[in-house]
């Protein structure tokens, strides 16, 4: 049994410019995502924590500096003609920027027509109408707004929203969604996100949430991977990861997001979280400079990734009595496994 | 009590549209006092842009001020000239726009664009005191002198969102409107940035009219909220009373539409679509998507009634 989309050990570094240091976007993520049991996973990060990277590395839209991709267990980089195709239909995208997908020269009905063109989804164009009404309507949208219309003339949740219905059309197995309800308001957000769980839930369609926004992740998905600075920080099964934190920076974000109760602490809370308190110096975790508990060890090395408990690894030096994630050549190797969808277990994979 | 800074009554802003007007305004009124935290909250459409933006006259056609009055410190804004009403902007009435974050100029050091605003609104300073004021301004929204000397490219979204800020500001404002400052930063990054508005506005004694549709953060930073609906205020009422008992059915909808982080899968949307605003529903134009309309809310507008703190316009509350 292959895995639908499999990383391995990827690492991501852009390189700098004029005598400066590159960037390491992401540093050995391993994770696997089964096309048998549909689940939706949230990758979630500030900007600049590498979620965007790991997008675009599973889409094939950027090449790892090491380790790969396997599609089915093939390298995306060694895909065939057919295979390619299928991956291109298995996978589908929905990007952050709504804007910049559109071709401010073509109606919004273009993007919906060419999926249905490219792969033949239609008999006819009443089919194909039918498709992209259904699909409009699933995400919240009146055909008759959006149809013949230019892209400038909608509203970022509307270009949002008809992205979406685009990926929907494909039926795939995959979406890898990267904010995509982050231009959305917040009581359209429950109905785009409720749709991906219907996604899940009806066709069986796993789903990639990239996100800055927890409670969201928390709302939709089964599992979670919390992304800092390019390091996986935190992950397992959502429901322990959210309501008892074990890395002080998933405890920060979650800290973090605004409630609406009548207890107003949230702004009082900020001032101990501002100030870095440790110089940054590349050798040791990732998030030391920002950690209230922060001691010599966290700036000696980077911290391995703990298992906690059973579907739980965390990377900090708190847990270093726990068994630690064999480390493959090239970095950490963690797949994240269900039982059911909701019960998690993270199984060891040595390389 | 101490007269408000802000008035706006009966206020009316109407774009025209090939197919007809679309009252993206309709009536609202509200006041803010001297030094409050007033929040205007809704979805997309609602028109709580709009209503910021046409507090400062700054309604482009298509889009036109149909009706009702703003009076800033009690004189009408309407009766200002053109030099008078650009003297309010920055001055009386800062505005950090939607997205401002992306509008500083990308070939301009931040000093260089604080220090147009200083110009434009005629400030004559030396060289010395313009730079005095910007280190001042800067350190007052939590950033290092240096920024002066960068370029917006070399900030992180927080650090631009409070560049913008520290330009709102420059010249001490009276009230500060902000449309969804923080919509395009991670929760860590927001809060800082919202810390460093509340910290600003109480130095400067300043009000602040937060527009945005997240209601977690109205709730944390308002001491009252406005929730707008198809371009009219439904409810106007003290933050906590909102919060622990919204009256109209769409406040309702829009606190449950937020992610709950003690519960999984209580995440409900609000039924149906936000009308169209050139179509909109007969009486209240909540009753479409309302578990509650009656035959009355289906035939009959509901006015804004007083009941105890809040100010309602549904017939049921």
């Amino acid at each position: 049994m292959s895995a639908l989309i499999e990383a391995v050990a990827l690492e991501k570094r852009y390189p700098g410019g004029l005598g400066r240091e590159g960037t390491l976007a992401l540093a050995g993520l391993s994770l696997a995502i089964d096309a048998d049991r549909p689940q939706i996973i949230a990758v979630v990060g500030e900007s600049g924590s590498g979620k965007t990277t790991l997008a675009r590395l599973l889409l094939g839209l950027a090449e790892p500096s090491s380790g790969e991709v396997l599609y089915r267990g093939v390298d995306l980089r060694r895909l065939g003609r057919g295979e390619r195709l299928a991956f291109r239909r298995d996978v589908q995208a929905v990007f952050q920027d709504p804007y910049g997908v559109y071709n401010p020269f073509y109606r919004v009905d273009h993007v919906l027509w060419t999926p249905i063109r490219r792969f033949r989804l239609a008999r006819s164009r009443a089919a194909a109408r039918e498709l992209i009404d259904a699909a409009l309507r699933a995400v919240g949208l009146r055909p008759e707004e959006i149809l013949g219309r230019f892209p400038h003339q909608l509203s970022g949740g509307q270009r949002q929203r008809v992205m979406v219905a685009r990926a929907l059309l494909l039926r795939p197995k995959l979406i890898v969604a990267d904010e995509p309800v982050s231009m959305v308001d917040a009581s359209l957000r429950a109905t785009i996100l409720g749709s991906l769980r219907q996604l899940r839930d009806e066709h069986g369609i796993s789903v990639l949430y990239i996100t800055h926004d927890l409670a969201t992740a928390y709302q939709v998905s089964d599992a979670i991977l919390v992304l800092y600075r390019a390091h996986v920080v935190e992950a397992g099964a959502i429901e322990p990861v959210v309501s008892a934190p074990q890395h002080p920076y998933t405890q920060l974000l979650i800290s973090a997001i605004p409630r609406a109760e009548a207890a107003r602490s949230w702004l009082a809370d900020e001032e101990e979280t501002r100030r870095p308190q440790h110089a940054p110096d590349g050798a040791g975790c990732c998030f030391a400079e920002r950690c209230k508990l922060a001691m010599p060890a966290c700036l000696a090395a980077p911290p391995g990734l703990y298992r906690t408990e059973p579907g739980r690894v965390v990377a900090c030096v708190q847990y270093r009595d726990r068994p630690t994630l064999p480390a493959g050549a090239l970095g950490e190797t963690l797949s994240l496994e269900f039982d059911g969808g909701t019960a998690a277990r993270a199984a060891v994979q040595g390389e | 009590m101490t007269a408000p800074v802000l008035e706006v009554s009966g206020l009316r802003v109407a774009f025209a549209h090939p197919r007809g007007l679309v009252r993206a305004v309709d009536d609202v009124s509200f006041t803010l006092a001297p030094g409050e935290r007033f929040g205007l909250a809704g979805e997309s459409g609602s028109g709580k842009s709009t209503l910021a933006l046409s507090i400062l006259r700054m309604i482009k056609p298509p889009g036109r001020i149909e009706g009702g009055e703003v009076r800033f410190l009690g004189k009408p804004v309407a009766a200002l000239d053109e030099e008078g009403i650009r003297q309010l902007r920055l001055a009386g009435i800062a505005l950090v726009p939607q997205g401002s974050m992306n509008s500083l100029n990308p070939v301009l050091r931040i000093g260089a664009q604080i220090a147009d605003a200083f110009a434009d609104h005629g400030l004559r300073l030396g060289r010395r005191e313009a730079d005095e004021r910007i280190t001042a301004l800067l350190a007052e929204v939590g950033l290092p002198t240096s920024v002066a000397r960068m370029y917006p490219h070399e900030l992180s979204g927080g650090m631009k969102q409070r560049a913008c800020i520290a330009i709102a500001i420059c010249l001490r404002p009276k009230v500060i409107i902000a449309d969804e400052p923080t919509s395009a930063l991670d929760v860590v990054v927001q809060r800082q940035v919202m810390a460093t508005l509340a910290r600003v506005q109480q130095d400067l004694g300043a009000a602040v009219i937060l527009v945005g549709h997240d209601i977690g953060l109205m709730a944390q930073f308002v001491d009252r909220l406005g929730v707008m609906y198809a371009g009219r205020l439904v409810e106007v009422a003290p933050i906590g009373d909102i919060i622990a008992r919204p009256r109209h059915p769409y406040t309702r909808a829009l606190i449950a539409a937020l992610p709950s982080l003690e519960r999984r899968g209580a995440l409900t949307g609000i039924p149906g679509l936000a009308p169209s605003l050139l179509d909109l529903p007969e009486g209240c134009a909540f009753h479409p998507r309302c578990a509650l309309a009656t035959a009355r809310c289906r035939g009959e507008r509901p006015a804004v009634r007083q009941i105890g703190g809040a100010a309602v316009a549904c017939h049921l509350a």
